[in-house]
């Protein structure tokens, strides 16, 4: 094969290579949004449960990207996506304010615990009062994970510590560890270190490498834990597929959506509950001592 | 996940994103590393040193550009290709085309003592020197190709924030093990990482497989 063939045929097959990959990022046929969503919706097999029946039913499909309610926000803000679904009331009203979201309904709930290793080394445990117990946490220098993520369950854990009169970044490195990680990521590193976490009940029940981790602290009022829905500003971004974004939303927080959330089921468990077929409003009202 | 359809597609993202990123950066790169060592130009030496230091171009800051680069917000937020395969084409080509020139260059060059004598005297040179010493040098560079697969297979930094690791559109080997292992499903995840390696090992055979064969046919022909 002389120089200039081989050229050539390099040339040819690099051309067959932009066509696919144009033919690749063409959509196909139906509609596609993307939903910035939190790593415990994923993780706890929620949207897997959920997204299908959706498309099924509209032919729009969603495409998740899983990422901690600050980044899913910000990226959302940045117009890289249709939807949000996160939790953390604080920041998403301020996205609202902040004209980057077009409208925000809540969605569903659970709650947040607080799990250690099962001999307690804090001596929290049953406590009811969750700021009492990271102040005991931190009083004992037991070693405890942070997300450290700017996530929803990160952004909970430092009003937890507020709460306490705590600072716990003054000891980050010593008793107090910001992992940076999902929560599923943060689950595994207390876990191989008999430390003590802040986790969403349901990525916790999902979650399959706990060791001997316990709930310790769980049904404080403040571990209260909403999940929003938020329409992009197609004002602000106009490449927003308004019509199928507001069909999902729409969808999600209709009867269809929240009679599915009710019944999602992992491992026996109830793990969120819709917030729009109003039923029992209390949290922690489902015992989930490890048996 | 499903240990069988899911783990196909999976598998078959990898490699149509890992290999199409080696071919385009294979067909950049391997030109380039050869003028590098043939051509002689001003600023050449920093051009050499510049490219080999962003070998070790970490993945995740190279997504993270990317990222920014085709973000809606954006300079070429318009093509919206944020979270699809060619976003990670795109991350792995510039993640692997720096080893693909460094390689090239080293190849080329190590070959050129031998060739010199004869390209001069058939008076070859510019481009043609370009695509002779290159085709010449064929075998030697499908190793650099394999470092540069090898590099683009591993790496989950870049794909992760370009990609999304989107089910069914973006997720591969590498994300999808980082997913499993977030779940704290450790098993399948080391299962997924036996997967990856066996890729890996196919795909070099393969390549070792096919060099050895047109090499002992060149042999016969010669």
């Amino acid at each position: 094969m002389s120089a200039r063939k081989c050229l050539l045929s390099v040339l040819g097959v690099f051309m067959g290579l932009l066509a696919t990959l144009i033919a690749a990022t063409e959509t196909r046929a139906g509609e596609t949004i993307i939903l910035q969503s939190t790593t415990s919706t994923q993780n706890s097999g929620l949207l897997d449960y959920l997204l299908p029946k959706f498309t099924r039913k509209t032919g729009i499909a969603v495409k998740v990207v899983a990422v901690g309610t600050g980044q899913a926000l910000k990226n959302a803000a940045r117009g890289d996506g249709d939807v949000v679904l996160v939790h953390a009331r604080a920041l998403e009203d301020a996205f609202m304010r902040a004209g980057f979201g077009a409208l925000r309904r809540d969605v569903m709930y659970n709650d947040f615990v607080i799990v250690c290793p099962e001999d307690d080394p804090a001596g929290i445990k049953g406590l009811k009062d969750a700021a009492v117990a990271l102040r005991k946490i931190a009083e004992t220098k037991t070693r405890f994970v942070s997300r450290g993520d700017d996530s929803g369950t990160h952004k909970k854990e430092m009003e937890l510590w507020r709460a306490a009169r705590i600072d716990p970044r003054k000891e980050s490195g010593s008793w107090y560890l910001e992992a940076g990680r999902g929560m599923g990521a943060t689950l595994n590193m207390a876990a191989a270190m008999g430390a003590c976490t802040l986790t969403d009940r349901a990525t916790w029940i999902a979650h399959n490498n706990r060791g001997d981790l316990t709930i310790v602290v769980e049904g404080d009022a403040r571990l209260f834990n909403p999940y929003g829905v938020i329409l992009v500003n197609p004002k602000r971004h106009p490449h927003v597929k308004e019509k199928a974004a507001r069909a999902f939303i729409d969808w999600l927080t209709g009867p269809e959506g929240q009679r599915l959330i009710a019944a999602y089921r992992m491992k026996g468990r109830q793990l969120f509950f819709p917030m729009r077929l109003k039923r029992d409003k209390s949290v922690g009202h489902e015992s989930n001592a490890r048996k | 996940m499903h240990l069988d359809a899911d783990v196909l597609e999976v598998v078959g993202l990898s490699l149509e994103v890992s290999l199409s990123a080696v071919l385009i950066a294979a067909i950049i790169g391997m030109p380039a590393g050869a003028a590098l060592a043939l051509w002689r130009f001003r600023g050449r030496q920093p051009v050499v040193v510049l490219i080999t230091a962003l070998m070790g171009l970490p993945p995740v800051l190279l997504g993270l550009i990317v990222y920014l680069m085709l973000s809606r917000s954006g300079p070429l937020g318009v093509l919206g290709l944020l979270y699809t395969p060619a976003a990670m084409i795109i991350a792995q080509t510039l993640l692997v085309l720096p080893i693909v020139v460094a390689l090239s260059q080293r190849v080329i060059a190590g070959m050129w003592e031998e060739y010199a004598e004869l390209m001069q005297s058939l008076n070859v040179r510019g481009w043609r020197l370009i695509a002779t010493m290159l085709y010449e040098a064929r075998f030697a560079l499908m190793t650099v190709g394999l470092a540069a697969f090898g590099r683009a297979i591993a790496e989950v930094g870049a794909v992760m924030i370009v990609g999304g690791n989107i089910n069914h559109a973006t997720r591969v080997m590498t994300t999808a093990i980082a997913l499993e292992t977030s779940r704290g499903n450790l098993a399948l995840a080391v299962a997924l990482g036996v997967v990856l390696l066996l890729l890996a090992l196919v795909v070099n055979a393969g390549v070792h497989i096919i060099a050895r064969i047109s090499g002992e046919k060149d042999m016969v022909s010669a």
